[in-house]
């Protein structure tokens, strides 16, 4: 007799488990890799999984074995030339003595290394492992879109669904114990005088008042069990209420100078920059939204495609782009009700007196009200006036400021991983 | 008469007459036809005296096809990073169309569960309940090794147990730790067999049990063996010092759980979780051609013969043979494809040809085969399945027909001499040197190393030694070092392998490895007991 049992729906990710060991136990490989893919890929591609290779001798597991040399005897199969006593000359590993035994590794495979995909989430797991980011204090009820069901104690009505057993019994045994005390203690009175009365000498035993006393006890006897084991009041219901659920939610601000001075190569690796940052604050809030910002002489609120792609030129004044942050950040997200975070990537140019302005918007309208503000200046040149300036803004915000420079695509990376790698707290 | 044992897809012909009804016309599978299937070639193969565990006959998808894969094939199995590497590799060869996964897991248990792809086609679910359910499941059953290794009722409550108690070290000593025991245990694996006691089988409850008494026990029996105050009456003990072990152990994972000093409690019991494992899948090793070869004659048996008798179709028999013959596919030495000889290849034939040998001997079989030649081939090959394993197996049964059509060779290969030489080949003078030469590559105790506990200091360091009896002067592998290293972690002491060859140690090693400044020579002398 044969038992068919349709397995299908029961689970399938049983190897989840020995599946993470193994990422666990290769972390510092797969984070290298990580960190290679992160610099050679397109932009396109940021957040997609990854193929990882880990040198075969690394993850061996070891057993006792033959290594080559001794006499070895093998049987092969598919003999076509070879007749008893026939000498063939040693070919390295090869020939004919590849296949069989220790033999097995002649073919090349032993040498490969362990190839393996790990997917988009892990990617990103790995990506921004050991990263924080800073200040992320502010949570805000926004919007009524999510409630979450919460038990808020017991309460006298509700469905039979909600129906607590317990607590209406617990209840109901009080009623009945409230309810029933005087008279039980009545029937202990009488009982005693009762016994009492039995205990007297049969001449002096007052038999009305025996009888009265008999009576009475059965009465009250009866009234106690009158008193209802379980009433509508009883009742009790677990009390479930919907509470609304604070949302995070993040706005971040993307400044680029798109002045003649950048070109392609420099907003490619702003726009890396940016993405990186995006994913970033994508994983920590709940809700993010993008504003671009891109200058030149003068500042404009653009789209992703235009902010990326069109091309302009003229001088640059940056602090028109501040302005416009400063308009936006007052006018569509409160510093009360959102997490804003700004990102800035320039070449460094800017008209000289100009400067100082952004130093001044900084410290007085921007840094108090955002969370954390980077800056990333992509040139291999010297820095200029806009660095020093930005140098004492982070002087004045510490903790709030960050700024770094950029010379290549290989540095994007790095120089994200440094500007919100977890700070010790001091 | 039946006359399946070439593999022409022409073959056989259906005999005429009876009504032919067959089960069923298209590839689509449902459950009523997978039953119809069982019933079937259930009713068959009792006709052809297979006996068999009950069947548990499983549908699964292809994830939980590689999920079964990657735990060695068992449903539980405790959590360890190697099976998520293999399931890793399994998963990603599979999605890159590497390879294909295998039709079918079964399991020696009682019921016997054999786990069917929920991909496959009708006929492909068909072959592998022949193939498994009844081909391997008989094996199980029968062999005399699994009769008398393992314990088909209550393997998978001692896997429930391991995987339980493990998850509870895990919590209570950490990921790591446990993690850094079961890497060694793992590495020793297949030294953690009994090759000649045979253990009783236990349940899980009262496994459990015991294991609460072990913990208590092993703390008391190991105060005494490490016991160094010195007893009065000294010069009586001078006499009597022996060597511990007095016998050397081939079970050096039981060794170990036995005798390691430092090890806690919990970390022998998963030193004896593992060791029990590798004595589960000890008969497994052993019989890889016989069961697997038996599994295919049977497949291809009862499904001949359910063609015979009309309840199935010619396209289902093409589709059958297609998968047949990929399965007994034996790549040449000297093909990209080869690796190694195809166990069921070897198996398929040897077993097919003893059943040509009884059925219609020649003189050369009567020769080589007086006594079975001509015989009841049911009975005969019932015999070649339960009393054998692959090594008797091969000396026993192959025949110098198998070995013409395999073309065997065998080639010599001593690292002494400039060139390889041919020995046997499959002529009349080889035939026996061949068949020899090959059942030795079967022997276990050929294949891996013979490594033994020799000796313990426990008078003084404390240190292990061990000695590798070499093979025909096979050397150890690259490897060694590193196992030496696992060896080292659970023994808490110096650990020390000796290579022999005959009396004479040709390589030693040592975990931890012995300083530059020590002279080789006298290292040695120091660390080696002299045999008694």
């Amino acid at each position: 007799m044969s038992y068919i049992i349709d397995r299908r729906l029961n689970g399938k990710k049983k190897s989840t488990v020995n599946r993470q060991r193994f990422l666990r136990r290769y972390k510092a490989h797969i984070k290298k890799a990580v960190g290679e893919a992160m610099n050679s890929r397109s932009i396109t591609d940021m957040d997609k999984g990854e193929r990882i290779s880990i040198p075969t001798r690394d993850i061996g597991e070891p057993i006792f074995s033959h290594g080559a040399g001794g006499h070895v005897e093998r049987v092969l199969p598919g003999n076509r030339e070879f007749v008893t006593g026939d000498r063939i000359p040693r070919q390295g590993q090869q020939g004919g003595s590849g296949g069989g035994g220790s033999g097995a590794s002649d073919s090349g495979e032993g040498a490969d290394d362990f190839v393996f995909q790990i997917s988009q989430e892990e990617f990103l797991d790995f990506m921004f492992e050991g990263l924080q980011l800073p200040n992320m204090i502010k949570r805000r009820l926004a919007g009524n879109e999510s409630f979450q069901v919460v038990r808020a104690g017991i309460c006298n009505e509700g469905t039979p669904g909600r129906l607590n057993v317990i607590r209406s019994m617990r209840a109901a045994n009080a009623r009945r114990i409230a309810l029933t005390s005087s008279k039980r203690r009545n029937i202990r009175a009488m009982e005693a005088e009762l016994e009492q009365e039995e205990n007297k000498d049969p001449a002096l035993r007052d038999q009305r008042r025996i009888d009265a006393l008999r009576d009475n006890i059965a009465d009250v006897r009866n009234r106690i069990a009158r008193v209802p084991y379980l009433d509508d009041f009883d009742l009790k219901y677990n009390l479930l209420l919907r509470q609304p659920r604070p949302r995070s939610r993040a706005v971040m601000f993307c400044l680029m100078d798109v002045s003649g001075s950048m070109n392609q190569a420099t907003k490619d690796m702003a726009k890396r920059f940016f993405l990186l940052l995006y994913l970033f604050l994508q994983r920590s809030y709940e809700y993010t939204e993008v504003v671009f910002i891109r200058h030149h002489t003068s500042a404009k609120e653009v789209d992703e495609e235009e902010f990326f792609y069109s091309r302009e030129t003229g001088g640059t004044i940056v602090s028109s782009a501040l302005k416009l942050m400063r308009r936006i950040m007052r006018e569509r997200y409160p510093a009360s009700e959102w997490n804003i975070y700004g990102a800035q990537a320039s070449d460094g140019d800017n008209w000289n007196d100009d400067s100082s302005t952004c130093h001044k918007i900084l410290i007085d309208d921007i840094m108090p009200h955002v969370q954390y503000y980077s800056y990333v200046e992509i040139t291999p040149r010297d820095h200029q006036a806009l660095w020093e300036e930005y140098e004492s803004v982070r002087a004045a915000f510490p903790d709030h400021f960050a700024m770094e420079q950029i010379v290549d695509v290989q540095d994007i990376y790095p120089v994200f991983r440094q500007l919100f790698s977890q700070k010790v707290a001091a | 008469m039946l006359d399946s044992y070439t593999t022409g897809p022409g073959d056989p012909t259906p005999s005429d007459g009876e009504a032919r009804v067959p089960i069923s016309t298209t590839s689509e599978w449902t459950f009523e036809l997978i039953q119809e299937y069982d019933r079937e070639i259930g009713a068959l193969a009792e006709e052809f005296g297979l006996d068999t565990y009950p069947n548990q006959i499983e549908v699964i998808s292809s994830e939980q096809m590689m999920d079964a894969y990657s735990s060695v094939g068992m449903p539980v199995g405790y959590n360890h990073w190697s099976f998520g590497k293999q399931f890793i590799s399994v998963e990603s060869n599979y999605q890159r169309g590497l390879m294909g996964l295998a039709y079918e897991i079964v399991i020696n248990s009682n019921p016997c569960i054999a786990y069917l792809m929920e991909e496959n086609t009708m006929t492909m679910q068909a072959l592998v309940i022949a193939h498994a359910s009844y081909g391997h499941n008989s094996f199980f059953k029968g062999n005399y090794l699994f009769r008398s290794w393992t314990d088909a009722s209550s393997i998978i409550d001692y896997l429930i147990f391991a995987k339980n108690y493990i998850a509870r070290c895990e919590e209570r000593h950490g990921l790591d730790e446990v993690e850094a025991i079961l890497d060694s245990c793992h590495a020793l694996m297949n030294y953690g067999v009994d090759r000649y006691k045979r253990p009783y089988p236990i349940s899980a409850v009262e496994e459990e049990r015991r294991q609460q008494e072990r913990e208590e026990y092993r703390q008391r029996q190991l105060n005494d063996l490490w016991r160094t105050i010195p007893k009065l009456g000294e010069g009586e003990a001078e006499k009597s010092v022996r060597r511990f072990p007095e016998e050397p152990q081939e079970n050096i994972l039981y060794f170990i759980e036995k005798n390691a000093p430092l090890l806690e409690n919990w970390q022998r019991e998963l030193v004896r979780i593992v060791r029990k494992l590798a004595q589960y899948f000890y008969p497994q090793r052993q019989t890889q051609v016989m069961n697997e070869g038996w599994a295919t004659f049977w497949h291809y048996t009862l499904l001949s013969e359910l063609y015979k008798r009309g309840k199935v179709t010619e396209g289902f028999m093409m589709e059958f043979l297609q998968s047949h013959t990929n399965v007994i596919y034996q790549p040449s030495y000297d093909s990209p494809h080869y690796s190694g000889i195809n166990p069921y290849t070897l198996g398929f034939s040897i077993f097919s040809d003893l059943r040509r040998i009884c059925e219609n001997p020649t003189d050369e079989d009567r020769q080589w085969f007086p006594d079975i030649a001509g015989s009841n081939w049911k009975e005969t090959l019932q015999f070649a399945m339960r009393d054998f394993k692959d090594e008797s197996f091969i000396l026993q049964f192959l025949s110098p027909k198998v070995m013409r059509e395999l073309r065997l060779f065998s080639v010599s290969d001593n690292d002494r001499e400039n060139e390889i030489t041919i020995g046997a080949i499959h002529d009349e003078d080889g035939y026996r040197q061949l068949r020899a030469n090959l059942a030795g590559q079967y022997n276990l105790g050929n294949r891996e190393p013979n490594i033994q506990v020799y000796s313990v200091d426990t008078r003084g360091d404390r240190s292990m030694t061990l000695h590798h009896t070499q093979h025909r002067r096979r050397p150890l592998g690259k490897e060694t070092n590193e196992v030496m290293r696992h060896l080292h972690r659970l023994w808490g002491f110096d650990v020390h392998l000796h290579s022999l060859n005959g009396d004479e140690i040709t390589a030693s090693f040592h975990c931890p490895e012995v300083g530059r400044d020590r002279a080789e020579g006298e290292e040695e002398s120091m660390l080696v007991p002299k045999p008694i």
